[in-house]
């Protein structure tokens, strides 16, 4: 049948799924390059078992798929799941039947789980949540092993694959396709353990570095020249919500697209590799303040010391730094000391 | 007289079930399902207006950029914001970049694997295209998309990452372009009309345009070889499959228009039905819910008075889409209706011969890349690096505003009502809302469920490929049908 020797071939077969989001993360993995997705799993020996944008199974062939893998016909090595889990109404998980089988996602996925070499949740629905379960969050929507910060998730805080690890959460709103094929290879290759993962169960991979590292605005934060409207170049950590400091990712030093970043754009970092990052709990590109001074700090920098040295560099702000932060492009360009010019 | 249950549906964005009766070899009643609801509408209740820009691109991860416009312009008419040219200009780009990266995507990587499957064995062209378009491993998915990830270089420029970009505002764009990046983003547009004219064309895309009638589509077929061309081969199996007899509807089509700039739209809004154009009134709108998993609202309503509750009782309907109606009337929507309304002569020459079917809204979204692609180009060479993109954007107290524009797929509406500050009322809908939408009170089916209608079933078919074709068709995005 379909696929079925793959449950012998060597490699690493991936089955993927989606469920309470809104798919971007799939599109975002297409954007993989050098090389593109195909060439990429392949080369790292991935099989993909099934995809629902890229497979040619559709309605029973597929879920003849599903069921030989629960028959244990074929491995499954890796689960992806796209999305939150909706558990609503009233934990019959109604909101999303899988179309063609009459049953729910929610049973599907914890069905499959079980049997699951390692099992990931893509993106920060998956993860945690996410933008489903946002407002009143009125599917129950919920991540595999988390809800929002609380652990248990569909799955259960005790919940471990096959391989024993828990699940992955490759968080992010949608998260870089880097993220999830880097830990896709390492996965493949034996070359990843319990020690790979942060306190959110993210990859450490991508989740050890801060948005703050690496982003063009560095050198206005340094003199707290901020922006104050969108489009302007200052820093947007004093007026414009941004959470790099705090947000757990490398978007400015592996970037997006090519060449761009949230904040190479122009916007702000919400921190969407965060759980609970959808309700921040103020307007997302307004800066909360208390007493003229930013409530989220850097987390790990003494409120005082931040306050002592903001004030400082705010008094030794370059000039072209000053005007440059609240403009659209370069008004001040950096000078050359000319020779025998003295100042 | 026997009952299919189609699904999941894969190769189309979110999940889709198809219901079919059949009878004598063809589908004779359908019933279409979108049995996935996350409940957008009621998440956004009582937040800020702005956050409206953070929420509603995540609907979607295929059509985000629509969803950010549709928003911004919704919160722009509420507050009375006016762009900059170079906002306009900016905005358009980035929605254009997502536009055509959907339709590419769609005929590579969506439609066009079916014909690649094995019941097609025994036709002539069968080993090319299986070689060429078979799902994941066909030649051309690696090259597709390489082509696509490097065309999306320019969200990267222009919109800092895609999906999810929040670069797009109500007052323009975020982010300033200068002469360095007109030139990367002539040069990123270069590689793609490439990719266009070698591959998909293999010709000139201003040569496409010219192609004027059904006619010279087939001159213009006869005169060049299906290997060295996609859309070639696309049209001899369409002639050989008669799929513009395939998935027919009433043809009744609608656009909202798209690309402003300047005041007018670069795309034009308007409704067609029989050969006659008219002018668009968007407040004869309404959504019924009557055979929804809905409640709340008795009779139909228009977005800015209706409601999206979801019911408690599944025997209730058989789909988490409601029911859109212009005037009382089903609409189909998508690149067919948006070329046909804005006077593209093929596509008109195409709809009066042969109506709505399959091939000739799969010739539509093509023959929009270069149109577009075209219209890119010039959009780049008139930006003003020194000039504003964004102007400020006001904060709300009471206001209400309305977002229209077109998705790759179709007509894309926002409808938003503030009160102190906060949403009181977002009702959206969705191009597949309307293509996709079940029957209504007086039992009238959507565009797809008419579409099904009569489509063959070969024996012993489990999911009927006519149906598969239809459905793509479409390009349905499911997860933005009921959001
Ligand atoms: S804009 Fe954000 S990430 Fe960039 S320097 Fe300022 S605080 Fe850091
Ligand atoms: S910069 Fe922040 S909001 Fe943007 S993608 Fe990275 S983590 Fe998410």
């Amino acid at each position: 049948m379909i696929n079925q020797t793959l449950g012998q071939q060597a490699g690493f077969n991936l089955l993927w799924l989606q469920s309470g989001g809104c798919g971007g993360c799939s599109l975002s993995l297409l954007n993989a390059e050098s090389p593109n997705l195909l060439h990429t799993l392949e080369g790292a020996g991935i099989n993909l078992l099934w995809h629902p944008m890229l497979s040619e199974e559709t309605g029973s062939e597929m879920v003849r798929i599903l069921e030989a893998i629960l028959a244990g016909e074929i491995r499954l090595d890796a689960l992806c799941f796209e999305g939150a889990v909706m558990r609503g109404p009233n934990d019959t998980g109604r909101f999303h039947m899988l179309a063609g089988t009459g049953r729910s996602m929610l049973d599907w996925v914890q069905d499959l789980a079980a049997v699951a070499g390692y099992t990931l949740g893509i993106g920060t629905g998956a993860s945690f949540g996410g933008i489903t379960a946002g407002g009143g969050n009125p599917t129950d929507a919920c991540g595999l092993q988390f809800a929002e910060t609380e652990r248990g998730g569909v799955l259960g805080e005790a919940y471990r694959s096959i391989r024993g690890l828990p699940v992955i959460n490759v968080a992010g709103c949608p998260t870089h396709p880097n993220w999830i094929t880097e830990t896709l290879m390492q996965l493949a290759l034996g070359e990843f353990s319990e020690a790979d993962l942060d306190e959110w169960q993210r990859p450490r991979g991508y989740a050890d570095h801060l948005v703050h590292h690496g982003c063009p605005r560095n050198e206005f934060y340094e003199f707290k020249a901020s922006a104050e409207e969108h489009s302007q170049l200052g820093c947007m950590m004093e007026h414009m919500g941004c959470l790099g400091t705090q947000a757990h990712a490398d978007c400015n030093t592996r970037l997006w697209n090519g060449e761009g970043s949230c904040l190479r754009g122009g916007y702000a970092c919400i921190n969407c590799t965060a759980p609970g990052f959808q309700e921040p709990g103020h307007p997302f590109q307004e800066t909360p303040k208390f007493a003229g001074i930013p409530i989220g700090l850097p987390t790990d920098m003494p409120k005082a010391w931040f306050v002592a040295l903001a004030s400082l560099s705010k008094a030794a702000t370059p000039n072209r730094l000053r005007q440059n932060a609240v403009s659209d492009h370069i008004v001040v360009p950096p000078q050359t000391r000319k020779k025998g010019r003295h100042e | 007289m026997s009952k299919l249950i189609v699904g999941p549906f894969n190769r189309v964005e979110g999940d889709l079930e198809v219901q079919i009766e059949t009878a004598d070899g063809v589908v004779e009643k359908a019933w279409v399902v979108s049995p996935m609801y996350r409940g957008f509408e009621q998440i956004l209740h009582g937040k800020d207006p702005r956050d409206a820009l953070i929420y509603t691109p995540r609907i979607c991860g295929i059509c985000s950029v629509s969803q950010s416009i549709a928003t911004a312009d919704a919160l722009a008419r509420a507050g009375g914001v006016e762009r900059p040219k170079n906002g306009e200009l900016a905005l358009n780009l980035i929605h254009a970049c997502e536009n055509l990266a959907d339709h590419f995507t769609h005929f590579y990587l969506f439609f066009m694997p079916d014909f690649a499957r094995d019941i097609y064995r025994d036709e002539s062209w069968f080993s090319p295209v299986a070689e060429r378009f078979k799902a994941v491993r066909g030649r051309a998915a690696p090259d597709v998309m390489q082509a696509r990830a490097e065309f999306m270089h320019l969200m990267g420029i222009m919109a800092g990452k895609w999906p999810h970009t929040l670069g797009i505002q109500p007052g323009g764009s975020t982010r300033s372009i200068e002469t360095k990046e007109k030139v990367r983003l002539l040069s990123i547009l270069g590689g793609f009309r490439r990719f266009l004219e070698q591959r998909l064309f293999n010709a000139p895309l201003e040569q496409m345009l010219e192609i004027g009638d059904q006619q010279q589509l087939e001159d213009w077929l006869a005169a060049g070889d299906p290997a060295q061309s996609d859309f070639r081969r696309l049209l001899q199996l369409s002639r050989d499959l008669h799929l513009d007899q395939l998935g027919k509807t009433d043809g009744r089509f609608m656009s909202y228009g798209v690309y402003p700039l300047e005041g007018a739209r670069t795309f034009r809004a308007g409704l067609w039905y029989q050969g006659v154009a008219g002018e668009l009134d968007t407040t004869g709108i309404t959504e019924d819910i009557s055979h929804s998993w809905m409640e709340g609202q008795a009779e139909p309503q228009h977005p800015f008075q209706g409601v999206t509750l979801p019911s408690g009782d599944p025997d209730k309907g058989y789909s988490w889409c409601k029911a859109p109606r212009l005037d009382g009337e089903v609409v189909e929507v998508g690149a067919l209706a948006r070329q046909l309304i804005d006077g593209q002569p093929l596509v008109n020459d195409l709809v009066q011969r042969s109506g709505s079917n399959v091939r000739n809204r799969v010739i539509a979204r093509l023959l929009e890349m270069p149109r577009v692609l075209i219209e890119m180009e010039q959009w780049v060479r008139q930006l003003k690096p020194s000039e504003p993109y964004c102007s400020d954007s006001r904060t709300m107290r009471e206001a209400e505003g309305v977002g229209l524009t077109e998705a790759a797929r179709g007509s894309l509406g926002h409808w938003v009502r503030i009160k102190h500050g906060r949403i009181l009322n977002y009702q959206i809908i969705a191009p597949t809302t309307w293509n996709f939408s079940p029957r209504d009170q007086q039992g009238i089916s959507g565009p797809l469920e008419q579409a099904l209608i009569g489509a063959p079933v070969r024996q012993g078919e489990r999911e009927p490929v006519a149906v598969q074709h239809i459905v793509r068709s479409f390009d349905p995005c499911m997860v933005c049908t009921v959001h």
